[in-house]
């Protein structure tokens, strides 16, 4: 037993020793995400007051093409509401019996429509610069969740000696410090309907927590079935030991 | 394998015409097996099941997946998202292939350890080798499947190594992209080679099994069997010891797919390949970092390409180099120690490999190199001049005497 305890502590060993490579860049603070951990899932409340932020303030630049509007009914939203979000946008649908291309308000079965046509047309709306794609955006970045929390509230005063170029905000979260988006959340910038009071960090901390559903949304199915696996394979591990010790008994 | 007799009378007809029950009872039944061997042995029937795993999930992926580059990116979150249970397939596959590499290193040194590389063993021992190197041409070419940018880049810099060769080089790359870049003939034929090799890999595992059958196990202490009484069958003994291993194993496992399935993983692989921006450091996977930091280490660019594959293909000489008779560390006092120092520098490769070079990573990377190889060397010389502790002379001996004076607690 003491000769296969070491093992484990070996494999573990090199499991977090190694993977853990060179990402330098501010600390950012860990902020306490209600997904976390085994028991962690989505606050759906939360995610949904993170999709009007998405729909309100977001979208208007960056775009989440790997979102389809049916997918809002996981986070709360009613048939009739997802109608809605997926009504307002127009796509290219086509070509018709007369061989016409022809626009059309989206359907639920549609992904997010993106408010630019292409990489150009973001470009030269952003002075230069391409809002990324918001889909994965919380696994695409090293922190994931808290960087982007970073940047939402990292915005500031420039530290004395630091140049900002023309067009572009001091960002302390961002690598280099200088980012072209403009401060995109602050107080009241939203209104919610739940009653939640509409704080910079408050809405920063839903759009985040939006994000992530968006990057994850197997999350909350993935914590509760491996809840259920790792128990049955407890068991089933401490009855092979078990076993294996009546077994071995007759050795010894 | 004749004269077997079976109860059952359709058994026994199938058996006289094609004997595998009869095989299967001589190999995986009544195998006679060392009785001493300790929980070190139990990652070869791990890397067996974890290829099977990686097999399985595989297969599964390839069918909802598209190798194309305008569409593999996409098609990976298709499967995250749409395909049922699809991120489950996913994170089994991707975190699967992290397990085989630990289960399988585990095994190599192990070997190390127990010198289960020394004759007769020594065709077992390259046969393990093949797969290892097999297994590694799997895993970069499936990790360039997501076309991510880690995928691509990772592609270009380990593709770009082969032009390294004087005069062939540049054809070798042509030939590895199917083009002049790294592209969609790339992607195209990394997925139909990714597909194959672990075909081969189970073949040469087969063979390794055939290899192991012939010269048996090799054992804690390093001694040869001597009679019956040194060996139990494998089954039960060591099935349900096997089966025990693979709960363990299969916890840690799936608490990575189920808790943390990107612990592994690079974030930028999660952005789509963009061949005209260049992530700000590209490192490989993990379990080639300790190859990546020797490559680093040697200043020349062909030199640090053969120092890389010269620091695998110096293991096939290995039976050769350790000119030791006895094969366990346990009756070896320096072998043990340099082990152990080996083991330990491997860790400091693997770290410097990950870390963005500078004068004090490539300084230590250097020294590591440098220890790694006069590893060989040093076992050569070791041979020579240790006195090895006195070999006990069977295997039942000293397992009897040690039960017997440790027995109020060994019951733990």
């Amino acid at each position: 037993m003491r000769k296969f305890l070491l093992s484990t502590v070996a494999a573990a060993i090199v499991a977090v020793a190694t993977p853990a490579l060179a990402h330098e860049g501010p600390k950012l603070e860990k902020q306490d995400w209600s997904w976390i951990g085994v028991f962690g899932q989505y606050d759906k409340a939360q995610l949904k007051r993170g999709f009007q932020v998405y729909r309100e303030v977001c979208s208007n630049c960056h775009s989440m093409r790997l979102m389809a509007y049916r997918n809002l009914s996981y986070i709360g939203l009613t048939e009739d509401e997802i109608k809605d979000a997926a009504g307002e946008k127009q796509v290219q649908d086509g070509p018709n019996d007369q061989g016409e291309m022809f626009m059309r308000p989206a359907r639920p079965s549609d992904h997010f429509v993106s408010p630019f046509p292409n990489e150009q047309a973001a470009r030269v709306a952003n002075n230069g610069a391409l809002p990324p794609d918001l889909s994965l955006m919380a696994k695409a970045r090293v922190g994931g969740p808290d960087y982007i929390y970073g940047i939402l509230t990292g915005y500031g005063d420039a530290p004395a000696g630091h140049t900002v170029p023309d067009g572009m905000y001091y960002n302390k979260t961002f690598p280099g410090g200088n980012i072209a988006m403009p401060p995109p959340v602050d107080d009241d910038r939203v209104s919610y309907t739940d009653g939640t009071k509409a704080t910079k960090e408050q809405i920063a901390k839903d759009i985040v927590a939006f994000l992530n559903y968006t990057a994850e949304p197997e999350l909350d199915v993935r914590h509760s079935m491996g809840l259920k696996v790792l128990g049955f394979l407890f068991v089933l591990t401490a009855m092979f030991y078990a076993l294996k010790r009546r077994i071995w008994a007759d050795l010894h | 394998m004749s004269g077997q007799k079976f109860d059952n009378k359709v058994i026994q007809w199938v058996d006289d015409r094609l004997p595998i029950f009869s095989i299967l009872q001589h190999s995986a039944v009544e195998y006679p097996t060392p009785r001493n061997l300790n929980y070190w042995w139990n990652f070869g029937s791990l890397a067996g099941l974890v290829l099977v795993i990686m097999i399985l999930s595989g297969l599964f992926l390839a069918m909802n997946y598209a190798a194309n580059s305008a569409l593999a990116f996409t098609s990976v979150e298709h499967i995250m998202r749409d395909v049922n249970y699809g991120w489950l397939l996913r994170y089994l596959h991707a975190n699967g292939a992290s397990m085989f590499f630990i289960v399988v290193y585990i095994h190599i040194f192990r070997g190390l350890y127990y010198g289960s590389y020394k004759a007769p063993r020594e065709v077992l021992w390259w046969l393990g080798l093949v797969i290892y190197l097999l297994m590694m041409a799997t895993a970069f070419m499936g990790y360039v499947l997501p076309w991510g940018q880690m995928s691509f880049w990772g592609a270009t810099v380990i593709t770009n190594l082969f032009s390294a060769f004087p005069v062939v080089g540049d054809y070798i790359v042509t030939l590895l992209w199917g083009g002049f870049s790294v592209d969609n003939p790339t992607l195209n034929r990394f997925f139909a080679l990714h597909f194959l090799l672990p075909f081969l890999i189970f073949a040469v595992v087969f063979l390794h099994v055939v290899a192991l059958h012939t010269v048996k196990s090799n054992n804690p202490l390093g001694i040869d069997v001597k009679g019956p009484q040194d060996t139990i069958p494998f089954h039960p003994y060591y099935t349900i010891k096997d089966l025990f291993g693979i709960g363990v194993f299969m916890m840690v496992f799936l608490g990575f797919v189920f808790f943390a399935p990107n612990f592994f993983g690079e974030p930028d692989n999660y952005i789509p390949a963009n061949p005209m921006v260049t992530p700000a450091h590209i490192v490989p996977e993990w379990y080639y970092l300790p190859f990546y930091a020797i490559l680093r280490s040697v200043p020349d660019k062909l030199m640090g390409v053969l120092a890389m594959f010269g620091a695998i293909i110096v293991l096939f000489f290995l039976p050769w180099i350790d000119s030791s008779k006895v094969r366990s560390a346990k009756f070896r006092p320096l072998y043990k120690q340099v082990f152990w120092i080996f083991l330990a520098n491997t860790f400091v490769l693997g770290y410097i490999g990950g870390q963005p070079p500078d004068d004090t990573t490539v300084m230590i990377g250097r020294i590591a190199t440098a220890v790694y190889f006069g590893f060989f060397p040093l076992l050569w010389l070791l041979g020579k001049i240790e006195k090895p502790r006195p070999l006990p002379l069977s295997i039942s001996a000293p397992v009897l005497k040690a039960k017997t004076a440790a027995q109020p607690m060994e019951k733990a």
